[in-house]
C-alpha cells in the first residue's frame, strides 16, 4: 500500500487539521538509511489511522547542530523561521523521528515564542498500543531474539525518557538485554554536539567503535535505536568489528513497523 | 587563665581568617555574568538534601561511596565535640558539658569514637586507592603535583585529627584509670586508652598527653579550616549552595542567549529602522565565554565545588577513548584561572589584564571540539557541576566572535544557512523519500 503523507498545505486548503504533525528532521528527509526509519514510523501513523501532516517543503533545519557548534545565530534564525511556519498553522502537538529535533522543539523554541507539545515517536508509538489502536498479536518476527537498546543521549540524559522504548522492545516479545552502560549511565555513539559532522579529535579509538564492542558483548542479535544519528554510529560500528552478518541495526519504529507486518 | 587567652586569640583569628578567605571567593564568583537561579525553592531545598546532604549521586558507586559516607558523617558530628571544645577552652573547663548530660555524654563521646574509627579506615583506604591502587581516575595527568599533593595532604591532616581524638580520650582514659581506678566509659578509648598509654604511671604525663590532644586536635581543626578555601576540599562547604543552585531545566536544554535574540527580531522585522540608534550605548557584552568574567556566577561556583573527583572524566565518552578533553580538567582550569583574576583585579583594580584567558592559555581548542554534550559528565557529578555548559560558552566565542571551528563545521552552518538542513540537499526535496521505494 502506498504511504500516504499529507503536507500541512494540502490539509489547510481542505479545511483540515491534522491531530498532529509528523517532524520529519532533516536526517530522516535526506538520509538514505534514515528514510526508512521515516517510512516505518508513516506506516505505523497510517495503519492506526492517525491523522497527521508533515510540513514537507517547508520544514528546515531546528537549529540543533548549529546551537551545539556554538553559532546560536544560525539556530535563533531556523528557530524564527520554523516558529512562524508551526504558529502559522497553529500547530499543537508534534511528534519527531530524531531526539535531537525532540529536544530542541521541546525545550529551546518555547523562549523564542514557540511553545508546543513535543513528543518522541517511541513515546506515541506506546501511546498506540497502550490505546489497543496497535496490536502486535501474531507477530512472532522478533520473539525471543535477544535486542539491546542503546540510549540516544537527547533521549535519555538530555530528557529523561528511558521506558518507553524498553517497554516497546518487551512488546516484540523479545529478550531485552542491557549493555554494561544503559539509562543514565548510557555512552554515547559519539554523534552529538555536531560531532556528526566533523572528524574526531585525536584519540586511541572511535567513540562508536566503543560502543558498538559493548552492544556485541551482550550477545543481542539487533541493537535497537531511536535516533537517526545513533543509528549511523552504530551501524559503522558494527562493520567496523565485522559483526554485520550477525548483528542488525535498526530503529524501534522498524522493530515495531516489522512484528506488526505493516 | 593564660590558656584561655591563648584559646580565645587562636580561636577569633582562626575563624577571622577563614571568613576574610571566603568573602574572597564571593567576590570571585560575582565576577561572572548574571544568571536567574531564583524561584522554586522547594525543589531547591529539596535537591540540596538529597544530592548534598543525602549524597544520593555518590551511591551509584558504592564501595567509595560508603567510604566518603563514614568520613563524612564522622566530620559533621565530631563537629557537636568542637562545640565542647569550645566552650572548655574559653571558660578553662575539662569536659564541660558531661556533668549535665550524664549517661548521654557517654553515648555522645562514644559515638563519636565509633566514627573518628571509620573515618580512619576510609581515609586509609582512600589514601591506598589514590597512591597504592593507583585508580585510573585519580591518577590522571591534570592530577600531576598539587593537585596531587592537595588530596593527600586533606588526608593525612584528617588521620592526624582522629590521632589527636585518641590522644585526649586516651589519655584522659589512663589518667582516670591511675588515678581513681575508674573509666570515662567511651566505647573506643576505654580500650585504646590502657592500651597506648596503660604503661605511664605518672600523673604530669597523662595530664600532659591529654593536654597536647587537646590542643592539637583544636589547632589542626583550625589549620583544616583555613586550608579549605585554598583546596579542593572545599566542596564539602559548597557542596550546599552549589546543589540548591542546580539546573533545574531538562539536561538537553541549552541557554538561550538574549542578546542574539533581539538582533534575530530585529533582523527579521521588515518595520524596523536600520539606522536607528541602539537603544543603549554601552559596550556589547561579548558573544560566549573567552575568560572566566564571561562565564555565569554558577559556572564559577561549580569550579570552587569540585572536589576532582573524576567521575566526570571517567565517564566522558572523548576522553576515554584517549581525546584530549577532560571535563575534570576544564573545572580545575576554571577555578585557577578565577582565582589568578580575582587576585589580580583585588591587586591591579577593575581594569586589570594580564593578557592570558582561559580558553587558550588553559584550554585548549582541541579540548572543547572533542565534547559530543552527551551530558554523562553532568549526570555523573555528585554535587551537580555542569562542565558543558562552560564547554558551550567557550564554543560560542569560537565561533561567533572569532569564526574558528573544524572546516567541516563551516560547511555544516552554510548549508543549514542557506538550504536548512546541515547537507547539500534541496529544501524542495525534503519530501522526496515519501514517493521514493
Amino acid at each position: 500500500m502506498a504511504l500516504q503523507v499529507p503536507t500541512m498545505a494540502e490539509l489547510m486548503a481542505k479545511g483540515e487539521t491534522p491531530d498532529i504533525l509528523f517532524w520529519v528532521g532533516c536526517s530522516g528527509s535526506f538520509d538514505d538509511r534514515a528514510k526508512k526509519i521515516t517510512k516505518a514510523i508513516v506506516k505505523i501513523l497510517n495503519h492506526c489511522n492517525v491523522k497527521f501532516a508533515v510540513l514537507g517543503a517547508e520544514e528546515s533545519c531546528t537549529g540543533d547542530p548549529a546551537k551545539r557548534a556554538g553559532n546560536e545565530f544560525t539556530f535563533q534564525m531556523q528557530a524564527m523561521m520554523n516558529i512562524q511556519v508551526l504558529n502559522g498553522y497553529e500547530v499543537k502537538r508534534i511528534v519527531t523521528g530524531c531526539p535531537h529535533c525532540f529536544n530542541t522543539l521541546k525545550n529551546e523554541y518555547p523562549e523564542l515564542g514557540g511553545t508546543y507539545e513535543v513528543i518522541h515517536h517511541t513515546q506515541l508509538i506506546q501511546d498506540l498500543i497502550n490505546t489497543g489502536k496497535l496490536q502486535l498479536e501474531g507477530g512472532s518476527t522478533y520473539k525471543g531474539k535477544k535486542i539491546t537498546f542503546h540510549d540516544p543521549c537527547y533521549l535519555g540524559r538530555a530528557n529523561d525518557v528511558y521506558e518507553a522504548p524498553r517497554s516497546l522492545i518487551e512488546k516484540l516479545d523479545a529478550e531485552l538485554v542491557e549493555m554494561k552502560r544503559c539509562k543514565t549511565n548510557g555512552l554515547c555513539c559519539g554523534a552529538g554536539g555536531a560531532q556528526m559532522f566533523k572528524e574526531a579529535e585525536k584519540g586511541n579509538k572511535e567513540i562508536n567503535v566503543e560502543r558498538t564492542e559493548e552492544a556485541v558483548e551482550t550477545s543481542a542479535e539487533i541493537i535497537a535505536t531511536g535516533c537517526p544519528f545513533c543509528n549511523t554510529m552504530m551501524t559503522d560500528g558494527v562493520k567496523t568489528v565485522e559483526k554485520e552478518t550477525s548483528v542488525k541495526v535498526l530503529d524501534i519504529a522498524e522493530l515495531i513497523a516489522n512484528a506488526a507486518e505493516l | 587563665m593564660v590558656a584561655s587567652v591563648i584559646f580565645t586569640l587562636l580561636f577569633f583569628g582562626g575563624f577571622g581568617f577563614f571568613f576574610m578567605q571566603i568573602l574572597k571567593i564571593r567576590s570571585n564568583i560575582l565576577l561572572g555574568r548574571d544568571l536567574d537561579r531564583s524561584g522554586d525553592a522547594s525543589t531547591r531545598w529539596k535537591t540540596m538534601l538529597l544530592v548534598a546532604l543525602g549524597q544520593k549521586k555518590m551511591f551509584t558507586r558504592p564501595i567509595p561511596a560508603l567510604l566518603h559516607l563514614a568520613l563524612y558523617v564522622a566530620f559533621i558530628i565530631t563537629q557537636i565535640e568542637l562545640i565542647e571544645i569550645i566552650v572548655d577552652g574559653i571558660s578553662g573547663n575539662h569536659r564541660f558539658f558531661a556533668p549535665a548530660l550524664g549517661s548521654f555524654y557517654t553515648f555522645m563521646i562514644s559515638f563519636i569514637e565509633v566514627l573518628s574509627v571509620l573515618a580512619l579506615i576510609g581515609t586509609i583506604a582512600f589514601l591506598a586507592r589514590r597512591n597504592l591502587l593507583k585508580l585510573p581516575r585519580l591518577t590522571m595527568k591534570e592530577l600531576t603535583g598539587w593537585p596531587k599533593k592537595d588530596a593527600n595532604l586533606i588526608l593525612i591532616m584528617e588521620v592526624i585529627l582522629v590521632s589527636f581524638i585518641f590522644t585526649m580520650n586516651g589519655a584522659d582514659e589512663a589518667l582516670l584509670n591511675l588515678k581513681s581506678n575508674q573509666s570515662n566509659g567511651f566505647l573506643i578509648s576505654q580500650y585504646v586508652g590502657p592500651l597506648f598509654f596503660g604503661g605511664i604511671k605518672n600523673h604530669e604525663t597523662l595530664h600532659a598527653l591529654e593536654q597536647i590532644g587537646w590542643w592539637g586536635h583544636f589547632t589542626m581543626v583550625l589549620v583544616f579550616l583555613n586550608y579549605l578555601p585554598f583546596s579542593k576540599h572545599l566542596h564539602i562547604l559548597f557542596a550546599f549552595p552549589n546543589t540548591y543552585y542546580s539546573n533545574l531545566n531538562p539536561k538537553g536544554q541549552f541557554t538561550n542567549m538574549e542578546a542574539v535574540t533581539a538582533e534575530v527580531k530585529l533582523m527579521m522585522d521588515p518595520t524596523a529602522d536600520p539606522y536607528a540608534q541602539p537603544v543603549s550605548d554601552a559596550t556589547p557584552q561579548r558573544f560566549g565565554a573567552k575568560d572566566v568574567t564571561d562565564l555565569t556566577w554558577k559556572n564559577l561556583m561549580d569550579a570552587y565545588s569540585c572536589t576532582e573527583c573524576g567521575r566526570c572524566t571517567s565517564s566522558c565518552p572523548a576522553n576515554t577513548t584517549g581525546k584530549l578533553l577532560s571535563p575534570r580538567k576544564i573545572m580545575m582550569d576554571t577555578r585557577d584561572r578565577l582565582t589568578e583574576v580575582g587576585n589580580g583585579i583585588r591587586k591591579n583594580g577593575k581594569d586589570f589584564s594580564d593578557g592570558k584567558s582561559l580558553l587558550g592559555d588553559y584550554i585548549s581548542e582541541e579540548e572543547i571540539w572533542a565534547c559530543t554534550s552527551c551530558n554523562a559528565c553532568v549526570q555523573e557529578c555528585p554535587v551537580n557541576i555542569d562542565p558543558l555548559s562552560i564547554i558551550v560558552d567557550l564554543r560560542r566565542y569560537l565561533v561567533m566572535e572569532e569564526s574558528k571551528m573544524p572546516t567541516e563545521l563551516t560547511g555544516m552552518l552554510t548549508n543549514i544557512e542557506n538550504n536548512g538542513a546541515p547537507w547539500q540537499f534541496s529544501q524542495n526535496d525534503r519530501l522526496n523519500w515519501a514517493n521514493e521505494d
